[in-house]
């Protein structure tokens, strides 16, 4: 089992850092799956976490000038580690005015992703930083339940409104009641609500859009303005909503009513997928 | 703020009534006057020469600071030592939880040094690995440094908060550390200087328990060293070195739940250069270290001493803390 990546291009090297930043804020410890062509944040959807479950995924090519994996076996050529997300963020975090980054599994009495950095420096030496993130391997049978997740049949698909302004109302939101009601319907409507026995709030967004129905099926007999709802524990969507430092080019929310809320977002060649379950 | 408004300042001592009277002569006729009680107290003078000390290092405090600003703001302790290629290596020092083992000395924190860095000490893997903590480097070149008179192979262990603390105030004053040392548990002396003041931070270093034989010395000093140069050599040399098959082979066939609770024992680490000054043990230590109060024996082994500069400086270092004094019984 090897891996060996290298990353010498800026612009890459802060996405990158990005996204661990990101998934840093959503899941305290998260598995990376390394395979020949992406790299993959994985959280699986554990009574551990709430039921929650995260899939997010980049191309490696996108950010590595180098790369290289051999997994377990030729049949199963992947790596799964499980990492403490916030030692990955801190690593990059010191790789701001890195030359060069090279990430490789290491075995240093115990199996580690070793962040090396050259640093460049204003005087001529060359100054280095390592970072030994360990890391548990996960061996082969825990792999199932590391898979992509299926995208459910939506009730509703709908795009999101500017994930900031929607933070601030849901972390207003979060000092009123744990329990917060997300709907939406097929005419670019979206509300969230939190209801207590004294009080109801509501906010409106309108005129989302909505993306194009995958299935003709149903599309027709489907008031579009019917709303399909899902009751979530408002901090699990606050959490989400905190990881996203900038905008995305693309936020999708799935609905499928009573079960689960699906987010589908797209950061520029990043993809990111989370599940938040139905309260019971 | 207080160069604003303070015009004057007197400071005195009242004898009478035991009093340290602060007078702050301040803009629009106000005078501010403080008076803070004060107790005799026995000071404590640790005796230590840097010139008995073989180790010396010199750079501005920039450079150090900036040497360790990669470090988590929590990490307590940092090794610093020299590498192969005449660099200086700074790496979180972790305490390893044995059994029962308590901070440092004589159990389990042991601080090798190999040629290309600090060994990691011995370890019984907890059961989740996830949970271990992050371990950073930072290796620079000799070039930064004014003087650097050490050998290969020497480090020490000493407190990474007090060394922060020790590095903002130089740097703020746009100084140069000189780093004075020996070897593990002797002292290691921080001195700076400048026309107005001169100041010696002194700090205890983990001294090394005693040397087990059935350690990972053995196996190291069998292997043949591999040149393991710090992240300079061609990937191709480190996937050898770095090869984590044996340890999946290991994994896989392991009877029961997931992961193996045990590592294969096979040592990778490269190291060859056992750890110069193969060190007063902490017991001894204590005897001989003259600024060691009997009947204390403190609960770290650390200890800091501030004192000897000329002038008080302007903004005292958040680091060192008093010298440790007995208790005294009753009141104090």
């Amino acid at each position: 089992m090897k891996f060996r990546a290298k990353l010498v291009d800026a612009a890459c090297l802060n996405n990158f850092t990005r996204v661990s930043n990101m998934i840093a804020k959503l899941a305290k410890t998260c598995t990376l799956r390394i395979s020949p062509d992406k790299l993959n944040f994985v959280l699986s959807d554990k009574v551990a976490n709430g039921g929650v479950s995260m899939w997010c995924e980049l191309e490696q090519e996108n950010f590595f000038s180098e790369f290289q994996m051999e997994g377990v076996s030729a049949e199963n050529n992947a790596i799964y580690l499980e990492l403490t997300s916030e030692n990955l963020s801190r690593a990059l975090k010191t790789a701001q005015n890195a030359r060069a980054l090279k990430i490789k599994l290491t075995n240093k009495h115990f199996p580690c992703l070793t962040v090396s950095v050259d640093l460049l420096s204003v005087s001529s030496s060359s100054r280095v930083v390592t970072h030994d993130i360990p890391v548990k391997v996960i061996p082969r049978k825990l792999w199932k339940d590391l898979q992509e997740p299926t995208v459910p049949d939506a009730d509703v698909s709908i795009y999101l409104p500017v994930l900031k302004t929607m933070k601030s109302i849901v972390e207003k939101m979060k000092n009123i009641s744990n329990h917060l009601i997300i709907e939406a319907n097929l005419n670019g409507e979206l509300n969230l609500k939190i209801e207590t026995e004294l009080v109801c709030v509501t906010t409106h967004f309108k005129d989302l859009g909505n993306p194009p129905l995958a299935s003709e099926n149903a599309s027709q007999d489907r008031n579009s303005e019917q709303m399909a709802q899902v009751h979530i524990d408002i901090r699990k969507l606050l959490q989400f909503l905190a990881g996203q430092q900038v905008n995305p080019t693309k936020a999708t929310c799935n609905i499928v009513k009573n079960k689960i809320v699906h987010f589908d977002l797209l950061h520029e060649d990043v993809s990111l997928q989370y599940f938040i379950p139905a309260l019971s | 703020m207080l160069e604003k408004t303070v015009e004057k300042c007197c400071i005195s001592l009242n004898g009478r009534s035991s009093r340290l009277v602060v007078q702050l002569y301040c803009k629009y006729g106000v005078r501010k006057t403080h008076n803070l009680s004060f107790q005799d107290c026995e000071s404590l003078q640790a005796v230590f020469d840097p010139a008995v000390c073989p180790h010396v290092l010199r750079a501005p405090a920039r450079v150090l600071g900036e040497a360790v600003l990669p470090f988590p703001p929590a990490l307590a302790e940092v090794t610093m030592g020299i590498g192969r290629g005449h660099r200086v290596i700074l790496r979180s020092y972790q305490e390893e939880a044995g059994e029962g083992a308590r901070h440092g000395l004589g159990q389990g924190a042991e601080v090798g040094w190999d040629g290309a860095g600090p060994r990691f000490p011995p370890v019984a893997v907890p059961t989740d690995s996830t949970v271990k903590a992050m371990v950073t480097e930072m290796s620079i070149g000799g070039e930064d440094f004014q003087q650097l008179q050490a050998q290969e192979g020497v480090a020490i262990t000493f407190c990474l908060k007090e060394f922060r603390g020790l590095l903002s105030f130089a740097d703020s004053a746009n100084l140069s550390l000189s780093i004075y040392f020996d070897g593990p548990g002797r002292p290691a002396i921080f001195a700076i200087k400048d026309s107005l003041l001169d100041g010696h931070f002194v700090l205890a270093t983990l001294s090394e328990p005693d040397p087990h034989p059935q350690d990972l010395r053995g196996p190291e000093l069998q292997r043949p060293a591999p040149q393991l140069q710090a992240h300079s050599t061609p990937h191709l040399d480190d996937f050898a070195l770095d090869d984590i098959d044996s340890y999946m082979i290991a994994m896989e066939t392991t009877v029961g739940s997931e992961g193996s609770r045990t590592l294969p024992s096979t040592s990778l680490s490269p190291g060859l250069q056992p750890p110069c000054s193969p060190g007063s043990h902490s017991e001894e230590e204590d005897d001989t270290e003259p600024s060691t109060v009997p009947g204390t024996p403190p609960p770290k082994k650390f200890r800091s001493l501030f004192f000897g500069s000329i002038l008080a400086p302007a903004h005292s270092p958040q680091g060192p803390s008093p010298v440790l004094a007995e208790d005294s019984e009753g009141e104090g």
